[in-house]
């Protein structure tokens, strides 16, 4: 035999692959509906907010709308462009779109995670979770994911051998690299407090009451500098408005999609929107419990789970919808700076903080006298006293460094700094 | 036996793969083979249950690296197959041999070393693995192998890193003031 601990020793029978089957259908099934939900959401919101009706003749509120637009697109010519390089070309719209769906079944979905319940259910005497695979390394297969779902857009832009697609295609990864150690960052924050990779023991852990009448969410516990960096980061990975450098008509025409036509068009649009109720789900599970939430009775307690679970999921979809109507494009250079010179350093400190204050509360368990860091006592109070106090000094340090270098920076130029504000070219040289 | 078509399947994957890199005239699907390789190597670490390593390598090999790579290669321009120096022919004779020779060295290394030896001495019969039987969390195996028998070495990598990262920056620094100044010469 090949290994020592093959993967399935106690073997397969019907029950399992039925049961996995049948999972992976019905999520498939759920997310696609909510996608053609999410389109025709988002396109009467952002109506309403810019004092429009939006779609409003297929069915009841134009709700098929997005039905409608997805059987034209399908009966539409396929174009493949002369200079393309067609196998990849036909490949890339499947490579942004399986990444989106792989990322959906690390999602818990509903289940009673109240009281000592872990949100398994039973199905065909099975104990199982509502989410189609519960991988012990639940949350890195979604960051794999998204490092795997830029290769579709990369390499659409590349194979349409036009230069706008090509430019938007090197936007898009570049943004989609820069972002992803941001995200990355904030996501091990959660990582540390919940201690486990997996989302089900991630949604466990934050069931139930934490300080008082507050839930015990991440969004809390971490003190809400991670959830509000991997927000801006998820936004941007998702190439979604303020960050949609990648699709600028204004500029790009229709970015790295702009060659595409019919059906391979609407795999691109199903997976950004697909990506958009991914990442929801996914803040959703991180910071907010996901289907954790008390029993109100009526229903069984896992279906309360997926009402939760739900109900948190909207609050997000409607906060992107909300960004696209509100805020304007960044420029590239802004992107860049919020990304490299604010996002990563502030996840990284906020990181080196909360791990060190978990140390702090393990050690210091039993101390209750103010002592300070020795061997075994590593007092919390002490701990954040020093923390904060070496980050003003770190701080100050450098702002000054920063003042200095651009001041030097501008005397090269013949230029003088006035107090900070913009420069004014004195004409010297 | 699940765990042998697997391995079959994904074996196939990881070798076609290699030969797509090797073989093809185009760099970008050159790049690509190298992609489906790396996931496939991922998915032979996932059956011998090192989940860890596997989103590992496809985060940062899959992912990253070869980003990167075809990042370059697109930024370049050198996606042709004109662009291409194709290797001579001696080049490819010290290739296959080489290539046989490391061949060489991991069946020396599968079978000449027998049974029993569990520290880096891996037979082909024997279990791969320090204690794959009673193994814990495959993260928490590796956190504390790294974190404290390897540290020196992480940490030896770590600085190796940030040193190749400052050379290149200042290896681009100084093909600037470098080229800038025959152009100030010639005006």
């Amino acid at each position: 035999m090949i290994g020592a601990q093959p993967y399935l020793a106690d073997g397969v029978d019907l029950g399992d692959i039925v049961l996995a089957v049948s999972k992976a259908t019905i999520a498939f099934v759920v997310l696609l509906v909510s996608v053609m939900l999410m389109v025709w959401f988002e396109r009467k919101v952002v109506s309403r907010l810019q004092n429009r009706i939006g779609p409003n003749v297929a069915g009841p509120f134009g709700i098929f709308q997005t039905l409608a637009d997805g059987i034209k697109l399908f009966f539409k010519e396929d174009l493949i462009p002369e200079r393309s390089d067609p196998l990849i070309f036909k490949l890339a719209p499947y490579l942004s779109l399986v990444p989106a769906f792989l990322t959906f079944t690390i999602v818990p979905i509903a289940g009673d995670f109240n009281a000592d319940n872990n949100g398994s259910v039973t199905i065909f005497g099975r104990e199982t979770f509502l989410q189609v695979a519960d991988a012990p390394v639940g949350v890195l297969l979604f960051l794999a994911m998204s490092s795997v779902g830029v290769y579709g857009i990369m390499l659409a832009g590349w194979a349409s051998g036009s230069k706008y697609p090509l430019i938007g295609s090197v936007r898009a990864t570049a943004q989609a690299i820069s972002y992803e150690a941001a995200l990355g960052l904030s996501l091990v924050s959660v990582i540390i407090l919940s201690g486990s990779l997996s989302t089900n023991a991630i949604v466990d852990v934050q069931a139930g009451a934490g300080a008082g009448f507050l839930p015990n969410w991440h969004l809390i516990t971490s003190a809400f500098v991670p959830f509000i960096v991997f927000v801006i980061a998820g936004t941007a990975e998702l190439n979604r408005p303020p960050f949609d450098l990648v699709e600028a008509e204004q500029e790009l025409v229709g970015g790295f999609h702009t060659e595409y036509s019919s059906i391979r068009f609407a795999l691109f649009f199903l997976a950004e929107f697909m990506n958009t109720v991914t990442m929801s789900a996914i803040i959703v599970t991180l910071f907010l419990g996901g289907p954790a939430g008390p029993n109100l009775g009526l229903l069984p307690g896992w279906a309360w789970g997926f009402v939760w679970f739900f109900a948190k999921l909207l609050v997000f979809l409607f906060m992107f919808v909300w960004f696209r109507a509100t805020l304007p494009r960044l420029r590239y250079d802004q992107l860049m700076n919020l990304g490299w010179k604010v996002l990563i350093p502030v996840s990284l400190g906020w990181l080196l903080l909360l791990s060190g204050l978990r140390l702090a509360s393990e050690n210091s368990a039993g101390v209750t006298e103010l002592r300070f860091i020795d061997s075994d006592s590593f007092n919390t109070v002490v701990f954040a006293g020093l923390a904060v106090s070496i980050f003003l000094v770190a701080t100050l340090l450098l702002s000054t460094a920063l003042r200095d270098s651009k001041k030097n920076r501008l005397k090269e130029h013949g230029l003088v700094m006035v107090d900070g504000s913009e420069p004014i070219n004195t004409g010297a040289s | 036996m699940i765990d042998v078509v697997v391995f079959g399947v994904s074996a196939i994957i990881v070798l076609g793969g290699a030969l797509g890199v090797v073989l093809s005239k185009n760099p970008v699907r050159a790049a690509l083979s190298l992609v489906a390789s790396f996931l496939a190597v991922a998915v032979l670490f996932v059956i011998q249950q090192a989940h860890f390593l596997a989103l590992v390598q496809v985060v940062v090999y899959g992912g990253a690296i070869v980003v990167l790579f075809l990042f370059v290669i697109m930024l370049l321009g050198v996606d042709k197959v004109e662009d291409l120096d194709l290797p001579e022919r001696s080049q490819v004779v010290a290739g296959i041999v080489s290539g046989l020779a490391f061949f060489g060295l991991i069946c020396a290394g599968l079978f000449v070393s027998g049974p029993g030896g569990d520290e880096g001495n891996v037979a082909l019969t024997g279990q791969i693995g320090r204690n794959p039987i009673d193994s814990t969390d495959d993260i928490n195996q590796l956190a504390a192998d790294i974190f404290t028998r390897n540290l020196v070495p992480f940490m030896a990598t770590a600085l190796l890193l940030t040193i190749a990262t400052i050379g290149a920056v200042v290896m681009v620094k100084n093909s600037e003031a470098d080229s800038s100044l025959p152009e100030a010469e010639v005006n």
